[in-house]
Protein backbone atom coordinates (compact mmCIF):
# COMPACT_ATOMS: atom_id res chain seq x y z
CA UNK A 1 0.00 0.00 0.00
CA UNK A 2 2.76 2.38 1.17
CA UNK A 3 5.93 1.62 -0.40
CA UNK A 4 9.18 3.91 0.70
CA UNK A 5 12.94 2.60 -0.52
CA UNK A 6 16.12 4.43 0.19
CA UNK A 7 14.61 7.95 1.28
CA UNK A 8 16.87 11.13 1.38
CA UNK A 9 16.32 14.30 1.91
CA UNK A 10 19.15 16.93 2.03
CA UNK A 11 18.29 20.64 2.45
CA UNK A 12 20.37 22.60 0.90
CA UNK A 13 20.73 26.28 1.47
CA UNK A 14 23.10 29.16 0.48
CA UNK A 15 26.15 28.31 3.15
CA UNK A 16 24.98 24.98 4.23
CA UNK A 17 23.60 21.85 3.69
CA UNK A 18 21.56 19.25 5.93
CA UNK A 19 20.90 15.62 5.74
CA UNK A 20 17.80 15.59 7.00
CA UNK A 21 16.92 11.94 6.10
CA UNK A 22 19.64 9.65 5.38
CA UNK A 23 18.38 6.16 4.34
CA UNK A 24 14.32 5.55 5.04
CA UNK A 25 12.64 1.83 3.78
CA UNK A 26 9.95 0.67 5.39
CA UNK A 27 6.35 0.01 3.96
CA UNK A 28 2.61 -0.41 5.31
CA UNK A 29 0.62 -3.35 3.85
CA UNK A 30 -3.22 -2.28 3.38
CA UNK A 31 -5.60 -1.92 6.28
CA UNK A 32 -2.59 -1.80 9.35
CA UNK A 33 -2.09 0.76 11.73
CA UNK A 34 1.62 1.79 11.92
CA UNK A 35 3.22 3.88 14.53
CA UNK A 36 6.29 5.84 13.38
CA UNK A 37 8.36 7.32 16.35
CA UNK A 38 11.27 8.83 16.45
CA UNK A 39 13.13 11.70 18.73
CA UNK A 40 12.16 15.51 18.73
CA UNK A 41 14.45 16.58 15.25
CA UNK A 42 14.60 13.61 13.67
CA UNK A 43 12.83 14.38 10.27
CA UNK A 44 9.35 13.09 10.97
CA UNK A 45 7.61 16.35 9.45
CA UNK A 46 10.00 16.11 6.62
CA UNK A 47 9.45 12.16 5.99
CA UNK A 48 5.67 12.70 6.54
CA UNK A 49 5.84 15.58 3.81
CA UNK A 50 7.76 13.45 1.12
CA UNK A 51 5.14 10.74 1.96
CA UNK A 52 2.40 13.27 1.08
CA UNK A 53 3.92 14.40 -1.94
CA UNK A 54 4.17 17.92 -0.58
CA UNK A 55 8.16 17.64 -0.73
CA UNK A 56 10.31 16.58 -3.58
CA UNK A 57 13.03 14.04 -1.63
CA UNK A 58 16.75 14.22 -2.65
CA UNK A 59 17.17 10.69 -3.58
CA UNK A 60 15.17 6.96 -2.82
CA UNK A 61 11.22 6.76 -3.85
CA UNK A 62 8.10 6.64 -1.83
CA UNK A 63 5.24 4.19 -3.80
CA UNK A 64 1.62 4.68 -2.62
CA UNK A 65 -0.89 1.77 -4.16
CA UNK A 66 2.04 1.25 -6.49
CA UNK A 67 2.05 4.27 -7.94
CA UNK A 68 5.36 6.77 -7.54
CA UNK A 69 4.38 9.72 -5.45
CA UNK A 70 5.41 13.01 -7.42
CA UNK A 71 2.34 14.87 -5.63
CA UNK A 72 -0.49 14.68 -3.55
CA UNK A 73 -1.16 10.77 -4.22
CA UNK A 74 -5.12 11.09 -4.76
CA UNK A 75 -6.30 8.37 -2.33
CA UNK A 76 -4.29 9.99 0.27
CA UNK A 77 -5.27 12.05 3.76
CA UNK A 78 -3.38 13.95 6.12
CA UNK A 79 -3.93 15.21 9.72
CA UNK A 80 -1.57 17.67 10.27
CA UNK A 81 -0.25 18.67 13.74
CA UNK A 82 -1.41 21.97 13.73
CA UNK A 83 -5.03 21.82 13.50
CA UNK A 84 -5.51 25.58 14.20
CA UNK A 85 -3.57 26.11 11.06
CA UNK A 86 -5.12 23.62 8.63
CA UNK A 87 -8.49 23.91 9.68
CA UNK A 88 -9.66 26.87 7.65
CA UNK A 89 -11.34 29.90 10.29
CA UNK A 90 -13.68 31.40 7.20
CA UNK A 91 -15.60 28.23 6.91
CA UNK A 92 -17.78 26.28 9.57
CA UNK A 93 -17.03 22.81 10.49
CA UNK A 94 -19.31 21.86 7.91
CA UNK A 95 -17.91 23.65 5.54
CA UNK A 96 -14.12 22.38 6.21
CA UNK A 97 -15.43 18.74 6.25
CA UNK A 98 -17.05 19.06 2.80
CA UNK A 99 -13.94 21.37 0.67
CA UNK A 100 -12.34 18.60 -0.03
CA UNK A 101 -15.12 16.67 -1.27
CA UNK A 102 -15.93 19.19 -3.74
CA UNK A 103 -13.10 18.54 -5.45
CA UNK A 104 -13.32 15.36 -5.65
CA UNK A 105 -16.18 15.42 -7.78
CA UNK A 106 -18.80 14.05 -5.42
CA UNK A 107 -22.94 15.19 -5.56
CA UNK A 108 -24.06 17.36 -3.07
CA UNK A 109 -26.41 14.51 -1.08
CA UNK A 110 -23.57 12.75 -1.27
CA UNK A 111 -21.17 15.24 0.38
CA UNK A 112 -24.01 16.12 2.86
CA UNK A 113 -24.13 12.17 3.73
CA UNK A 114 -20.74 11.64 3.63
CA UNK A 115 -19.86 15.09 6.38
CA UNK A 116 -22.68 14.17 8.61
CA UNK A 117 -21.55 10.37 8.76
CA UNK A 118 -17.75 11.60 9.38
CA UNK A 119 -18.71 14.58 12.09
CA UNK A 120 -20.65 11.73 13.84
CA UNK A 121 -17.81 9.19 13.57
CA UNK A 122 -15.68 11.91 15.95
CA UNK A 123 -18.49 12.82 18.58
CA UNK A 124 -19.35 16.32 17.03
CA UNK A 125 -22.76 15.76 15.29
CA UNK A 126 -23.57 19.13 17.34
CA UNK A 127 -21.48 21.46 15.73
CA UNK A 128 -21.49 21.19 11.84
CA UNK A 129 -22.00 25.28 12.07
CA UNK A 130 -19.88 26.28 14.46
CA UNK A 131 -16.44 28.19 13.21
CA UNK A 132 -13.61 25.93 14.43
CA UNK A 133 -11.93 28.52 16.53
CA UNK A 134 -14.98 28.15 18.64
CA UNK A 135 -14.03 24.92 19.18
CA UNK A 136 -11.52 23.49 22.44
CA UNK A 137 -8.27 22.03 21.03
CA UNK A 138 -9.10 18.23 21.07
CA UNK A 139 -12.60 19.22 19.33
CA UNK A 140 -10.73 20.83 16.08
CA UNK A 141 -8.19 17.99 15.71
CA UNK A 142 -11.89 16.30 15.86
CA UNK A 143 -12.88 17.94 13.19
CA UNK A 144 -9.63 17.75 10.91
CA UNK A 145 -10.21 13.81 11.74
CA UNK A 146 -14.17 13.83 10.27
CA UNK A 147 -12.72 15.54 7.28
CA UNK A 148 -9.58 13.28 6.39
CA UNK A 149 -12.75 10.09 7.09
CA UNK A 150 -15.36 12.16 4.74
CA UNK A 151 -12.26 11.64 2.04
CA UNK A 152 -12.57 8.14 2.01
CA UNK A 153 -8.70 7.62 1.88
CA UNK A 154 -6.97 4.43 0.96
CA UNK A 155 -4.04 5.86 2.87
CA UNK A 156 -4.08 7.95 5.96
CA UNK A 157 -1.44 10.14 7.40
CA UNK A 158 -1.10 11.65 10.49
CA UNK A 159 1.83 14.18 12.04
CA UNK A 160 1.46 14.03 15.84
CA UNK A 161 -1.99 15.01 15.58
CA UNK A 162 -2.19 15.17 19.60
CA UNK A 163 0.81 16.74 20.42
CA UNK A 164 -1.13 19.93 21.34
CA UNK A 165 -3.62 19.02 23.19
CA UNK A 166 -3.93 18.00 26.98
CA UNK A 167 -3.66 14.47 28.44
CA UNK A 168 -7.14 13.28 28.89
CA UNK A 169 -8.06 14.66 25.37
CA UNK A 170 -5.38 12.83 24.21
CA UNK A 171 -6.24 9.47 26.01
CA UNK A 172 -9.60 10.00 23.96
CA UNK A 173 -8.49 10.85 20.68
CA UNK A 174 -6.05 8.12 20.72
CA UNK A 175 -8.96 5.47 21.44
CA UNK A 176 -11.02 7.14 18.90
CA UNK A 177 -8.34 6.69 16.23
CA UNK A 178 -8.34 2.79 17.45
CA UNK A 179 -11.89 2.36 17.13
CA UNK A 180 -12.16 4.04 13.57
CA UNK A 181 -8.91 2.31 12.57
CA UNK A 182 -10.86 -0.83 13.85
CA UNK A 183 -14.31 -0.35 12.04
CA UNK A 184 -12.69 1.38 8.67
CA UNK A 185 -9.91 -0.53 8.67
CA UNK A 186 -8.24 2.43 7.03
CA UNK A 187 -4.27 1.93 6.32
CA UNK A 188 -2.98 4.39 8.84
CA UNK A 189 0.43 5.70 9.33
CA UNK A 190 0.72 7.98 12.67
CA UNK A 191 3.74 9.56 13.72
CA UNK A 192 4.61 10.21 17.09
CA UNK A 193 7.54 11.31 19.20
CA UNK A 194 5.88 9.74 22.03
CA UNK A 195 6.95 6.52 22.47
CA UNK A 196 3.58 5.10 24.59
CA UNK A 197 1.66 6.59 22.11
CA UNK A 198 3.02 4.63 19.56
CA UNK A 199 2.98 1.37 20.96
CA UNK A 200 -0.48 1.65 22.90
CA UNK A 201 -1.93 2.68 19.05
CA UNK A 202 0.12 0.88 16.99
CA UNK A 203 -0.32 -3.05 15.70
CA UNK A 204 3.49 -2.30 14.44
CA UNK A 205 5.98 0.52 15.38
CA UNK A 206 8.76 1.78 12.83
CA UNK A 207 11.94 3.64 14.99
CA UNK A 208 13.76 6.31 13.85
CA UNK A 209 17.26 7.26 14.72
CA UNK A 210 18.32 10.63 15.36
CA UNK A 211 19.32 12.82 12.01
CA UNK A 212 20.85 11.88 9.74
CA UNK A 213 18.16 9.62 9.84
CA UNK A 214 17.63 5.86 9.22
CA UNK A 215 15.26 3.41 9.94
CA UNK A 216 16.14 1.92 13.41
CA UNK A 217 13.78 -0.99 14.21
CA UNK A 218 11.06 -2.12 12.99
CA UNK A 219 8.81 -4.16 15.50
CA UNK A 220 5.35 -5.74 15.46
CA UNK A 221 3.26 -4.92 18.65
CA UNK A 222 1.64 -8.38 19.86
CA UNK A 223 -0.81 -6.64 22.44
CA UNK A 224 -4.87 -7.49 22.06
CA UNK A 225 -6.62 -6.13 19.32
CA UNK A 226 -8.63 -4.65 22.26
CA UNK A 227 -6.87 -1.89 23.56
CA UNK A 228 -7.81 0.20 26.86
CA UNK A 229 -6.18 3.01 28.23
CA UNK A 230 -6.16 1.53 31.91
CA UNK A 231 -5.64 -2.77 31.05
CA UNK A 232 -3.32 -2.87 28.13
CA UNK A 233 -0.49 0.33 29.48
CA UNK A 234 -0.89 -2.33 32.73
CA UNK A 235 0.04 -5.36 30.42
CA UNK A 236 3.93 -6.40 31.32
CA UNK A 237 4.22 -6.69 27.42
CA UNK A 238 3.33 -2.94 26.45
CA UNK A 239 5.99 -1.81 29.26
CA UNK A 240 8.66 -4.69 27.65
CA UNK A 241 7.94 -3.18 24.21
CA UNK A 242 8.14 0.48 25.30
CA UNK A 243 11.23 -0.37 26.85
CA UNK A 244 12.43 -1.56 23.95
CA UNK A 245 11.63 1.44 21.69
CA UNK A 246 12.78 3.35 24.42
CA UNK A 247 16.26 1.57 24.31
CA UNK A 248 16.49 1.97 20.83
CA UNK A 249 15.47 5.57 20.73
CA UNK A 250 18.08 6.45 23.61
CA UNK A 251 21.37 4.47 22.00
CA UNK A 252 20.45 6.34 18.51
CA UNK A 253 20.78 9.69 20.36
CA UNK A 254 23.61 8.51 22.11
CA UNK A 255 25.78 7.27 18.66
CA UNK A 256 24.68 10.22 17.07
CA UNK A 257 25.93 12.32 19.91
CA UNK A 258 29.36 10.04 19.90
CA UNK A 259 29.17 11.02 15.87
CA UNK A 260 28.83 14.49 16.13
CA UNK A 261 31.98 14.76 18.95
CA UNK A 262 34.16 12.58 16.62
CA UNK B 1 -18.83 27.15 22.23
CA UNK B 2 -20.27 30.01 23.25
CA UNK B 3 -20.99 33.03 20.90
CA UNK B 4 -19.36 36.38 21.54
CA UNK B 5 -20.64 38.15 24.04
CA UNK B 6 -22.26 41.97 22.88
CA UNK B 7 -19.68 44.67 24.20
CA UNK B 8 -21.87 46.10 27.10
CA UNK B 9 -19.01 49.37 26.82
CA UNK B 10 -20.87 50.74 23.16
CA UNK B 11 -23.34 52.54 24.79
CA UNK B 12 -20.69 54.32 26.76
CA UNK B 13 -18.70 54.87 23.60
CA UNK B 14 -21.64 56.41 22.03
CA UNK B 15 -22.75 58.58 24.86
CA UNK B 16 -19.46 60.09 25.15
CA UNK B 17 -19.05 60.69 21.10
CA UNK B 18 -22.48 62.24 20.79
CA UNK B 19 -21.17 64.88 24.08
CA UNK B 20 -18.56 64.98 22.13
CA UNK B 21 -19.82 66.10 18.81
CA UNK B 22 -22.27 68.54 20.90
CA UNK B 23 -19.74 70.15 22.77
CA UNK B 24 -18.01 70.96 19.45
CA UNK B 25 -20.85 72.11 17.87
CA UNK B 26 -21.70 74.26 20.58
CA UNK B 27 -18.17 75.73 20.63
CA UNK B 28 -18.49 76.80 17.21
CA UNK B 29 -21.61 78.40 17.69
CA UNK B 30 -20.53 80.37 20.77
CA UNK B 31 -16.65 81.18 19.90
CA UNK B 32 -17.25 83.11 16.68
CA UNK B 33 -19.76 85.45 18.81
CA UNK B 34 -17.70 85.33 21.88
CA UNK B 35 -14.57 86.61 20.48
CA UNK B 36 -16.10 88.62 17.61
CA UNK B 37 -14.81 86.77 14.73
CA UNK B 38 -16.16 88.55 11.63
CA UNK B 39 -18.83 86.61 9.63
CA UNK B 40 -16.64 86.61 5.90
CA UNK B 41 -14.41 84.42 8.01
CA UNK B 42 -15.71 82.59 10.22
CA UNK B 43 -19.52 82.50 10.54
CA UNK B 44 -21.32 81.05 13.60
CA UNK B 45 -22.58 77.60 13.20
CA UNK B 46 -26.22 78.15 13.04
CA UNK B 47 -25.14 80.55 10.13
CA UNK B 48 -23.45 77.86 8.25
CA UNK B 49 -26.16 75.48 8.74
CA UNK B 50 -28.45 78.43 7.00
CA UNK B 51 -26.41 78.73 4.13
CA UNK B 52 -26.18 74.91 3.97
CA UNK B 53 -30.49 73.98 4.34
CA UNK B 54 -30.94 76.70 1.70
CA UNK B 55 -28.35 75.24 -0.40
CA UNK B 56 -29.67 71.43 0.10
CA UNK B 57 -32.92 71.68 -2.21
CA UNK B 58 -31.34 73.52 -5.25
CA UNK B 59 -30.73 70.96 -8.17
CA UNK B 60 -27.31 72.46 -8.86
CA UNK B 61 -26.51 70.78 -5.12
CA UNK B 62 -27.93 67.18 -6.14
CA UNK B 63 -25.55 67.44 -9.34
CA UNK B 64 -22.75 68.14 -7.40
CA UNK B 65 -22.86 65.72 -4.66
CA UNK B 66 -24.06 63.12 -7.05
CA UNK B 67 -21.17 63.55 -9.27
CA UNK B 68 -18.58 63.56 -6.29
CA UNK B 69 -20.24 60.08 -5.63
CA UNK B 70 -20.25 58.92 -9.01
CA UNK B 71 -16.37 59.95 -9.52
CA UNK B 72 -15.54 58.76 -6.12
CA UNK B 73 -17.70 55.26 -6.72
CA UNK B 74 -16.27 54.83 -9.98
CA UNK B 75 -12.90 55.23 -9.09
CA UNK B 76 -12.55 53.39 -6.02
CA UNK B 77 -14.17 50.46 -8.15
CA UNK B 78 -11.54 50.35 -10.87
CA UNK B 79 -8.50 51.15 -8.36
CA UNK B 80 -10.07 48.01 -5.94
CA UNK B 81 -10.67 45.72 -9.35
CA UNK B 82 -7.13 46.65 -10.39
CA UNK B 83 -5.41 46.67 -7.02
CA UNK B 84 -6.68 43.33 -6.32
CA UNK B 85 -6.01 41.42 -9.37
CA UNK B 86 -2.64 42.76 -9.63
CA UNK B 87 -2.07 42.22 -6.00
CA UNK B 88 -2.55 38.52 -5.98
CA UNK B 89 -0.54 37.82 -9.42
CA UNK B 90 2.27 39.56 -8.44
CA UNK B 91 1.65 38.41 -4.55
CA UNK B 92 1.46 34.78 -5.79
CA UNK B 93 4.65 35.00 -8.29
CA UNK B 94 7.77 35.45 -6.21
CA UNK B 95 9.90 36.57 -9.30
CA UNK B 96 7.31 39.07 -10.58
CA UNK B 97 7.50 40.17 -7.55
CA UNK B 98 11.14 40.98 -7.11
CA UNK B 99 10.56 42.57 -10.41
CA UNK B 100 8.13 44.77 -9.68
CA UNK B 101 9.00 45.57 -6.70
CA UNK B 102 11.59 48.81 -7.14
CA UNK B 103 9.17 49.95 -9.72
CA UNK B 104 6.44 49.92 -6.92
CA UNK B 105 8.43 51.37 -4.63
CA UNK B 106 9.10 54.52 -7.02
CA UNK B 107 6.07 54.88 -8.44
CA UNK B 108 3.87 54.67 -4.96
CA UNK B 109 5.12 57.49 -3.77
CA UNK B 110 4.22 60.27 -6.49
CA UNK B 111 1.30 62.60 -5.33
CA UNK B 112 -1.60 61.99 -7.75
CA UNK B 113 -2.01 66.04 -7.34
CA UNK B 114 1.61 66.09 -9.06
CA UNK B 115 -0.18 64.29 -12.19
CA UNK B 116 -2.99 67.19 -12.52
CA UNK B 117 -1.12 68.81 -15.31
CA UNK B 118 -0.69 65.63 -17.09
CA UNK B 119 -3.99 64.74 -16.67
CA UNK B 120 -5.18 67.64 -18.06
CA UNK B 121 -3.11 68.22 -20.55
CA UNK B 122 -3.96 64.58 -21.86
CA UNK B 123 -7.31 63.82 -21.24
CA UNK B 124 -8.46 67.55 -20.34
CA UNK B 125 -11.09 69.04 -17.75
CA UNK B 126 -13.37 65.84 -17.94
CA UNK B 127 -14.61 63.19 -15.75
CA UNK B 128 -11.34 61.13 -17.03
CA UNK B 129 -8.78 63.60 -15.81
CA UNK B 130 -10.57 62.82 -11.83
CA UNK B 131 -10.71 59.18 -12.34
CA UNK B 132 -6.79 59.26 -13.79
CA UNK B 133 -6.32 60.89 -10.26
CA UNK B 134 -8.61 59.06 -8.36
CA UNK B 135 -7.57 55.57 -9.59
CA UNK B 136 -4.01 55.90 -9.19
CA UNK B 137 -3.62 57.39 -5.61
CA UNK B 138 -6.15 55.04 -4.27
CA UNK B 139 -4.72 51.74 -6.46
CA UNK B 140 -1.45 51.92 -4.73
CA UNK B 141 -3.32 51.52 -1.46
CA UNK B 142 -5.40 48.12 -2.67
CA UNK B 143 -2.09 46.91 -4.47
CA UNK B 144 -0.09 46.90 -1.61
CA UNK B 145 -2.33 45.37 1.42
CA UNK B 146 -3.39 42.70 -1.52
CA UNK B 147 0.14 41.63 -1.95
CA UNK B 148 0.66 41.77 2.30
CA UNK B 149 -2.64 39.53 2.59
CA UNK B 150 -1.19 36.95 -0.64
CA UNK B 151 2.37 36.42 1.21
CA UNK B 152 0.24 36.06 4.40
CA UNK B 153 -1.22 32.42 3.51
CA UNK B 154 -0.58 30.07 6.26
CA UNK B 155 2.00 27.58 4.79
CA UNK B 156 -0.29 24.63 6.67
CA UNK B 157 -3.26 25.79 5.15
CA UNK B 158 -1.64 25.61 1.78
CA UNK B 159 -0.11 22.38 2.21
CA UNK B 160 -3.68 21.17 3.62
CA UNK B 161 -5.27 22.17 0.74
CA UNK B 162 -2.95 20.76 -1.59
CA UNK B 163 -2.81 17.11 0.18
CA UNK B 164 -6.24 16.93 -0.44
CA UNK B 165 -5.88 17.55 -4.14
CA UNK B 166 -7.37 21.44 -4.70
CA UNK B 167 -5.93 22.18 -7.77
CA UNK B 168 -4.26 26.01 -8.11
CA UNK B 169 -7.06 27.76 -8.86
CA UNK B 170 -9.16 26.03 -5.64
CA UNK B 171 -6.35 27.38 -3.79
CA UNK B 172 -6.52 30.91 -4.87
CA UNK B 173 -10.06 31.14 -4.17
CA UNK B 174 -10.75 28.66 -1.32
CA UNK B 175 -7.12 29.34 1.15
CA UNK B 176 -5.32 32.50 -1.01
CA UNK B 177 -8.82 35.06 -1.12
CA UNK B 178 -10.16 34.34 2.39
CA UNK B 179 -6.87 35.10 3.57
CA UNK B 180 -6.01 38.02 1.45
CA UNK B 181 -9.78 39.22 2.47
CA UNK B 182 -8.95 41.15 5.59
CA UNK B 183 -6.08 42.91 4.44
CA UNK B 184 -7.62 43.70 0.86
CA UNK B 185 -10.69 45.29 3.21
CA UNK B 186 -8.08 47.35 4.86
CA UNK B 187 -6.84 48.59 1.40
CA UNK B 188 -10.57 49.60 0.34
CA UNK B 189 -10.69 51.55 3.51
CA UNK B 190 -7.47 53.71 2.73
CA UNK B 191 -8.51 53.84 -0.61
CA UNK B 192 -12.45 54.84 -0.11
CA UNK B 193 -10.55 57.63 1.87
CA UNK B 194 -7.70 58.72 -0.25
CA UNK B 195 -10.22 58.79 -3.19
CA UNK B 196 -12.78 60.97 -1.69
CA UNK B 197 -10.05 63.39 -1.18
CA UNK B 198 -9.11 63.16 -4.54
CA UNK B 199 -12.12 63.67 -6.04
CA UNK B 200 -12.64 66.62 -4.07
CA UNK B 201 -9.09 67.69 -5.39
CA UNK B 202 -9.82 67.03 -9.09
CA UNK B 203 -13.06 69.31 -8.57
CA UNK B 204 -11.35 72.29 -6.94
CA UNK B 205 -8.14 71.90 -9.30
CA UNK B 206 -9.19 70.52 -12.53
CA UNK B 207 -12.89 72.24 -12.42
CA UNK B 208 -14.49 68.88 -13.00
CA UNK B 209 -18.01 68.56 -11.57
CA UNK B 210 -19.03 68.07 -7.86
CA UNK B 211 -18.57 69.64 -4.58
CA UNK B 212 -15.02 70.53 -5.03
CA UNK B 213 -16.19 72.80 -7.96
CA UNK B 214 -19.44 74.20 -5.56
CA UNK B 215 -16.15 75.40 -3.19
CA UNK B 216 -14.51 76.82 -5.51
CA UNK B 217 -17.22 78.74 -6.74
CA UNK B 218 -18.85 79.95 -3.50
CA UNK B 219 -15.18 81.04 -2.74
CA UNK B 220 -15.05 83.20 -5.46
CA UNK B 221 -18.69 84.47 -4.88
CA UNK B 222 -17.69 85.56 -1.41
CA UNK B 223 -20.18 83.49 0.17
CA UNK B 224 -17.98 82.09 3.33
CA UNK B 225 -20.65 80.69 5.17
CA UNK B 226 -21.70 77.87 1.97
CA UNK B 227 -17.91 77.41 1.78
CA UNK B 228 -17.99 76.21 5.32
CA UNK B 229 -21.52 74.28 4.91
CA UNK B 230 -20.07 72.55 1.58
CA UNK B 231 -16.70 71.51 3.77
CA UNK B 232 -19.41 69.99 6.00
CA UNK B 233 -21.37 67.94 3.52
CA UNK B 234 -17.20 66.71 2.15
CA UNK B 235 -16.88 65.62 5.77
CA UNK B 236 -20.49 63.92 6.19
CA UNK B 237 -19.48 62.07 3.02
CA UNK B 238 -16.44 60.63 4.24
CA UNK B 239 -17.69 59.94 7.23
CA UNK B 240 -20.31 57.82 5.40
CA UNK B 241 -17.90 56.10 3.59
CA UNK B 242 -15.47 55.08 6.20
CA UNK B 243 -18.85 53.88 8.53
CA UNK B 244 -20.10 52.13 5.20
CA UNK B 245 -17.01 50.17 4.88
CA UNK B 246 -16.48 49.09 8.14
CA UNK B 247 -19.88 47.77 8.34
CA UNK B 248 -18.98 45.85 5.10
CA UNK B 249 -15.76 44.23 7.23
CA UNK B 250 -17.30 42.67 9.80
CA UNK B 251 -20.30 41.32 7.73
CA UNK B 252 -17.78 39.75 5.70
CA UNK B 253 -15.08 39.17 7.90
CA UNK B 254 -17.36 37.79 11.23
CA UNK B 255 -14.39 34.69 11.87
CA UNK B 256 -11.50 37.07 11.41
CA UNK B 257 -9.40 37.53 14.60
CA UNK B 258 -10.00 41.53 14.24
CA UNK B 259 -13.75 41.13 14.02
CA UNK B 260 -14.48 37.84 16.41
CA UNK B 261 -12.72 39.12 18.87
CA UNK B 262 -10.97 36.57 21.39
CA UNK B 263 -13.48 33.50 22.03
CA UNK B 264 -12.36 31.24 24.98
CA UNK B 265 -12.95 28.08 23.96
Amino acid sequence: MLEVRGLRKVYTSRDRTVEALRDITFSVAAGELVCLVGPSGCGKTTLLKCLAGLLGPTGGEVSVEGRPVSGPPPGMAVVFQVYGRSLFPWMTVAQNVELPLRHKGRGRAERRRLVTAALADVGLSHTPDAYPWQLSGGMQQRVAIARALAYEPHVMLMDEPFAAVDAQTRADLEDLIRTLWDRTGVTTLFVTHDIDEAVYLGERVVVLSSSPTVVQDDLPVDLPRERDQLDTRALPRFTELRSRVYGEIRSAQRAASRADGA
Amino acid sequence: MSARPAGPQVPRTVVLGATGLALTALAAEVLPRALGIPGDVLPPLSVILGALAAELPTPQFRAALGATVVQWGLGLAIAVVLGVSVGVVLGSVPWLRRLTASTVEFLRPIPSVALVPLAVLVLGTQLRSALLLIVYASFWQVLVQTMYGVADVDPVAEQTARSYGLGRWARVRHVLWPTAQPYVATGVRLAAAVALILAITAELVIGSPGLGREIAAAQSGGATALVYGLVLVTGLLGLVVNVGVRALERRLLRWHVSVRGEVAP
